[in-house]
């Protein structure tokens, strides 16, 4: 890589930025409030978690121009490069009045004190462009990511549903510049390596990912930051240094879900919402599952090679993959490694990751027939909450017998693990309820959970044998064994 | 008169189109004047010891950093306590309270160095034992950080003596963080002699006002303080504003500069006080029908390291043990409980929902041991009209509506079918089970400190005929401001955009009470509206005076003004006013009649009337989980003669939700240490908008009005309908209940989390 450019270049509503001089920590948010003093984005967290600072991020993804909701307090202003920044300052209706969705949260007395009213109203525009006319669930996930404290949300559902009637998204102003904005933000992709930063604090951006390979050869303590969902909060909370970081999130090449014939293979890129699409008609058991993983800004940025790397004994994705049996493609200067999922989690901290790797994708089997799947995810709030226990369940039945059954929790050690003794519990026996009573009982011999603010080690270990009865309740006995709407 | 926007007509939010545009301006939102400095505080890490060393010499080194305060730099009284206990210190000299005290300050350049720059402090304490709870408190001979209050009418002893049935109970509830979007935040501006300007996000003005005086040592009339709006409130800016203000004011004096502090939301969770957790250990006697004989309850609460407000929260918790039920015999106390916790402050309901869920387990109770429905034990322990209408503090209930508001609800949420429905469901014996619970809701409405029910309102007419009305309150998003302003605009027949109003500010209305015990609108919508009737009183003078005796019957109506054979326009009509020398500006009063109160003997009328309401709830829970979703909900709330509908409305529905996410999802959890753990939304979990019932049928009693002379004959709506979420832990009770065929009281704690849930699934099973 020859060129390198140094500042960060995107559109801010309908202006151009150019900013020579960015640090690694600095934030959307921040930039908004401080140095441009739109205040209409508010802070409410600092942690992705209420939504108050919510804005629309377009990039060019390779389908085209996508605007999606994203959590300003921790989406790092060099991660912008090439990006447009729609704040709730830009929002206006086709007449240059009140956006529809501004009207219709007016109409439907959708705001109280009103501090989390310009995030809600980001989210319900990002809703209503893309489903202008949505279902009670549509809602309720579109808000997932949105905290109100006055309301109780009932206005905000009327203002969710009559918005449509107030204005045609096609109409939109976002809509209607969409190939001029298109136009100025190819202009600004020059495929160049950009290198800032401000006071020491150095971003990098390859500038495609063998120039990644490149950096982490020659910075192998960097920072890889891909969505920031996670690294957002060393910054923001626990004010952790990231110096030097190297960004990926605009590598288009990391984003791509493809479907081989054989696999699924998931960009460590990929966002949760751009994975969610293809994991659904793979696996169509994990939708439910999915839509539960955070809240909708922090799905539309945090990526699925993000949960994985870095090794959190509670993220969402390993249990559920580890149980289908993904693999992991871990790339460096040197070359391409693959392993399965689960050797990658050593320890509570530990993983499998040599210096200057960087995981590249996972890959996923397609689903094969006399599987059983299932996938559980149980919290204290129902939506965006992080998990106390999380299971997959690939159970394969031949002839009314388990031949195999991979089946692996989170939330339960140190890292996301498989239920080895449950496991070997049933594989060999009738595919029966007695066989899971047997399992349920064989999981205790497999974990030793912590007690912490989210559960108790009791409930954890009660709820990991439930979980066996519920596998069976639904898929043996055919039960209705859910919440409505779950 | 709709279009005129007036009192009775649903007038949007006066600033929801600035809110929806994002240019409805909050404290952080005002623009910094040239040199502002930004403080943040530093904490300790420790529960309960003492300090002995606090070395800020790193932190002082560190670049961008100005300077620091500690104890030593306070100018006048270390002290922000809102009952001026003296145990509020801004920073401690010696002893160490509670882990995230505030032990110095910081002030730099910038917020982030600030914040960065706190964590360098080489703090050195030798700890001493620490205790968390009430109960702890009371087995470790704490004392109480207030004093108790014991209410008692009747002969209790004789009343369990004939009574057939007893039983006795104990339940934890958790407290609550108010969670409001916007953190506290303060911004003071120096001026010229002992003068400060502060912007703070405070329900209390006056004592914020107060409180910097003190601390700086200067007269109140030194300091202002503003607040155009704040981003909830909930009780939590009731007193716990005035540490940041107080900071902010002394820093500002120092290094005259501007100062502003802003803590982050872990800071803000772990540093400010939330709703009390109660301990509440109950006997109830009753006959063979359920009806109560005899009731005698403790109620110990964690308050934290100082009093703060919990003297009258924990006094308020007795005043609503007995929600809408009468106790022929009872005696109930209090132990306000100092604790090595950050002290426990106003939220929503102060205490009374505390006291209302302990009434209802009791009732729940009853129903159990008599295999009945729990709503036929609500109803046959209801107060009376004319008897069985005492209180537990001597006041009788004289505007019962109990009665007709719950058998309507009854009616309207099929209540009993879909019981019998729900039972028939269980008796499947699935997974899933189903619960539902119709609960009733009776809160008294006045401060029980009698002298904060007062209000003053200033309203100016200019003489190009608009109108600014300023009055005590502030405005958290419950839509005073709207409201006050609609009486305004009907007193003067004018359409609402005529009537302006500012922000809240020390300058214009003085000696205010705080926004709060739901009282806002009663209080300064009354001294607004005196404040109209003394000027129209002068212009009907004037007007007689000018046009002569036919002109005695003056109509504001319309925009415009009527008397005799004249029809102006209200401008026209106050430009001549104005020309001919009527003052056309006032300063309206009001204070609550009738009230009194004797804490010494329990005895008194401290409240004015009571606000109702009911509610009922289905829900189904996973008996493998605990999980649990809420199907449905039924509100039936009596606001009175409701001054704006949609503004009620959305005060009943938010409140049915942060009532139900006090006793569900949202858990206070400390750690051995004493440190909070759940700080922030991503560990401390309040509903979202997928936790709203599936269906919620949400309905004012349109035939209610106040009995009392209200303002419109309105009733206070702020707190009441809290009480209201209680219907879906009863409703989750009955299905946890089903597991054991309904024959044992499920006595969930809360907040009846999933693991609380499943817990007391297993217990039953068992």
């Amino acid at each position: 890589m020859t060129q390198t450019r140094h500042e960060i270049r995107f559109l801010l509503n309908g202006e151009d930025v150019r900013l020579p001089e960015v640090g690694a920590q600095d934030t959307l948010l921040d930039f908004l409030r401080i140095n441009r003093r739109l205040t209409g984005t508010k802070e409410g967290c600092a942690e992705g978690d209420c939504g108050a600072c919510t804005v629309l991020v377009g990039r060019l993804a390779e389908d085209g121009l996508r605007y999606e909701t994203v959590n300003a307090c921790i989406r790092f202003l060099a991660s912008l490069d090439g990006c447009h920044v729609v704040s709730i300052e830009h929002l206006r209706g086709a007449d240059g009045g009140l956006h529809p969705v501004q009207q219709a949260m007016v109409d439907a007395h959708g705001s109280q004190c009103g501090f989390c009213t310009p995030g809600i109203v980001m989210s319900l525009y990002a809703l209503w462009m893309e489903r202008p006319e949505p279902s009670e669930t549509e809602i309720e996930t579109a808000l997932q990511g949105n905290l109100c404290r006055c309301t109780g949300y009932e206005p905000i559902f009327k203002a969710a549903r009559a918005a449509a009637a107030l204005g045609d998204p096609a109409a939109d102003p976002l809509a209607l510049e969409r190939k001029d904005v298109t136009k100025r933000l190819e202009a600004l992709a020059d495929g160049v390596r950009v290198d800032v930063s401000r006071a020491g604090d150095r971003a990098i951006l390859p500038g495609n990912v063998a120039d990644l390979a490149d950096v982490l050869a020659v910075h192998p303590d960097a920072t890889i930051i891909a969505g920031a969902t996670d690294v957002g909060l060393w910054v923001t909370k626990m004010m952790k240094p990231i110096t030097p970081a190297v960004f990926i999130g605009h590598l288009v090449e990391l984003r791509r879900v493809v479907e081989t014939g054989a696999t699924l293979r998931i960009g460590a890129g990929a966002s949760y919402s751009e994975a969610e699409a293809a994991l659904g008609r793979v696996y169509p058991h994990l939708l439910p599952y999915w839509r539960r993983i955070a809240g909708w800004q922090v799905r539309n940025m945090g990526t699925v090679g993000g949960n994985i790397a870095n090794g959190s004994p509670i993220g969402d994705t390993p249990p559920v993959f580890i149980a289908l049996g993904a693999k992991l493609h871990l790339r460096s200067a040197s070359g391409v490694r693959e392993l399965p999922l689960e050797k990658y989690f050593i320890d509570y901290g530990k993983q499998d990751l040599r210096a200057g790797e960087f995981v590249e994708a996972v890959e996923l089997p397609l689903a094969s027939a006399g599987v059983h799947h299932a996938a559980y995810k149980v919290t204290k709030r129902r939506d965006e909450d992080i998990t106390a226990v999380a299971a997959g369940f690939a159970v394969t039945v031949r002839d009314g017998v388990i031949a195999e059954a991979r089946i692996a929790f989170g939330g339960m050690a140190a890292t996301p693990k498989r239920a080895a003794n449950a496991e070997a519990a049933l594989v060999g026996k009738p595919f029966a309820k007695e066989s899971f009573e047997a399992a349920a009982m064989a999981v205790a011999e497999d974990f030793a959970p912590l007690s912490d603010w989210r559960a108790s080690a009791e409930y954890r270990s009660l709820v990991a044998a439930n979980l066996f009865r519920r596998f069976w309740a639904e898929q043996g006995a055919g039960e209705v064994a859910k919440l409505e709407g779950v | 008169m709709t279009k005129f926007g007036h009192t009775g007509t649903d007038a949007n939010h006066d600033s929801a189109i600035k809110q929806v545009m994002g240019r409805a301006e909050y404290t952080d939102d005002i623009p910094e004047p040239i040199g502002t400095l930004h403080a943040y505080l530093g904490c300790s890490k420790v529960a309960h010891g003492t300090l002995k060393s606090l070395d800020l010499s790193a932190v002082m080194a560190a670049k961008g950093v100005i300077g620091v305060l500690t104890a030593k730099d306070i100018p006048g009284i270390n002290d922000v306590s809102a009952v001026h206990a003296g145990d509020e210190p801004v920073f401690p000299e010696n002893t160490v309270e509670f882990y995230g005290q505030p032990l110095f300050a910081v002030i730099a350049e910038s917020r982030d160095i600030a914040r960065r720059a706190a964590e360098l402090a080489k703090i050195e304490i030798d700890a001493l034992p620490h205790v968390l709870g009430p109960l702890e408190a009371i087995a470790a001979g704490y004392p109480d950080v207030t004093a108790p209050l014991k209410l008692e009418r009747g002969d209790v002893k004789a009343g369990f003596e004939r009574a057939a049935h007893h039983i006795a109970g104990q339940m934890a509830i958790g407290g609550q963080d108010h969670m409001y979007l916007e953190g506290h935040i303060s911004f003071a501006i120096p001026a010229e002699d002992d003068d400060v300007v502060i912007y703070a996000s405070t329900q209390h003005p006056t004592e914020a006002q107060m409180i910097v005086a003190q601390v700086l040592g200067v007269p109140a009339h030194s300091v202002v303080v503003n607040v155009r709006r704040m981003g909830g409130g909930f009780g939590g800016k009731e007193s716990q504003m005035n540490l940041f203000a107080a900071v902010a004011a002394i820093a500002a004096k120092k290094w005259n500069r501007p100062v502003k502090i802003r803590p982050d939301r872990d800071q803000d969770m772990s540093s400010t006080g939330k709703r009390h957790d109660f301990v509440a250990d109950y006997e109830v006697g009753f006959d063979e029908r359920g009806r109560i004989e005899a009731v005698e309850g403790q109620w110990a609460a964690r308050c934290g390291f100082a009093a703060d407000l919990s003297g009258p929260v924990t006094d308020r918790a007795l005043f609503h043990a007995d929600n809408a039920y009468f106790y022929p015999h009872v005696r109930l106390t209090s132990r306000p409980m100092k604790t090595n916790t950050v002290s426990n402050t106003a939220f929503r309901g102060f205490g009374g929902p505390q006291g209302v869920i302990v009434a209802e387990r009791m009732i729940e109770e009853i129903a159990y041991k008599l295999g009945r429905d729990p709503l036929d034990i609500r109803k046959a322990n209801f107060y009376g009209v004319g008897e069985r209408d005492v209180t537990p503090y001597h006041q009788t209930v004289e505007d019962n509506i109990l009665e007709r508001l719950i058998g309507e609800l009854e009616e309207t949420s099929d209540y009993r079918n879909r019981r019998e429905e729900i039972v028939a469901h269980n008796a499947k014996g699935g997974i899933i089970r189903r619960g539902i619970a119709l609960t009733p809701v009776k809160f008294g409405i006045s401060f029980t400190a009698t002298w904060y029910n007062q209000a003053g309102a200033l309203l100016h007419v200019y003489k190009d005929g608009s109108l600014m009305i300023n009055h005590g309150g502030t405005e958290m998003g419950q839509g005073l401001n709207t409201k006050v302003a609609q009486v305004v605009a009907e007193a003067f027949g004018v359409p609402l955009e005529t009537v302006k109003i500012t922000r809240t500010t020390t300058e214009k209305v003085p000696n205010t009470s705080a926004t709060a015990a739901s009282s806002g609108s009663d209080l300064n919508g009354m001294a607004a509206l005196d404040a109209c009737e003394q000027i129209k009183a002068r212009l009907v003078a004037y007007a007689a005076e000018k046009w002569g005796k036919v002109c005695s019957d003056v109509q504001f109506v319309g925009g415009r003004v009527l008397c005799g054979d004249k029809d102006m326009s209200f401008k026209e009509f106050i430009a001549g006013a104005y020309m001919d020398r009527v003052q056309l500006s006032a300063a309206g009063f009001y204070k609550t009649p009738e009230i009194h109160w004797d804490r010494a003997t329990g005895k008194g009328q401290p409240f004015f009337y009571f606000a109702y309401g009911a509610s009922c709830s289905e829900v189904e829970i996973d008996t493998l989980t605990g999980e649990y979703r809420v199907l449905r909900a039924d509100v039936l709330h009596d606001v009175g003669r409701s001054l704006n509908s949609a503004i009620d409305r959305g005060q009943v529905e938010g409140a049915f939700i942060q009532g139900m996410g006090w006793l569900t999802t949202e858990e206070l959890w400390w750690d051995d240490k004493g440190q909070l753990r759940t700080h922030a939304p991503s560990t401390y979990k309040i509903p979202l908008a997928s936790d709203k019932p599936r269906e919620f049928n949400v309905r004012l009693a349109e035939w209610s009005e106040n009995p009392k002379r209200t303002i419109k004959r309105s009733k206070a709506v702020g707190e009441p309908p809290f009480m209201l979420g209680i219907s879906v832990f009863e409703a989750i009770g009955h299905a946890v209940a089903s597991v054991a065929d309904y024959t044992e009281c499920p006595r969930l704690d809360a907040p009846a989390t999933p693991e609380r849930v499943l817990m007391a699934v297993e217990r039953l099973k068992r």
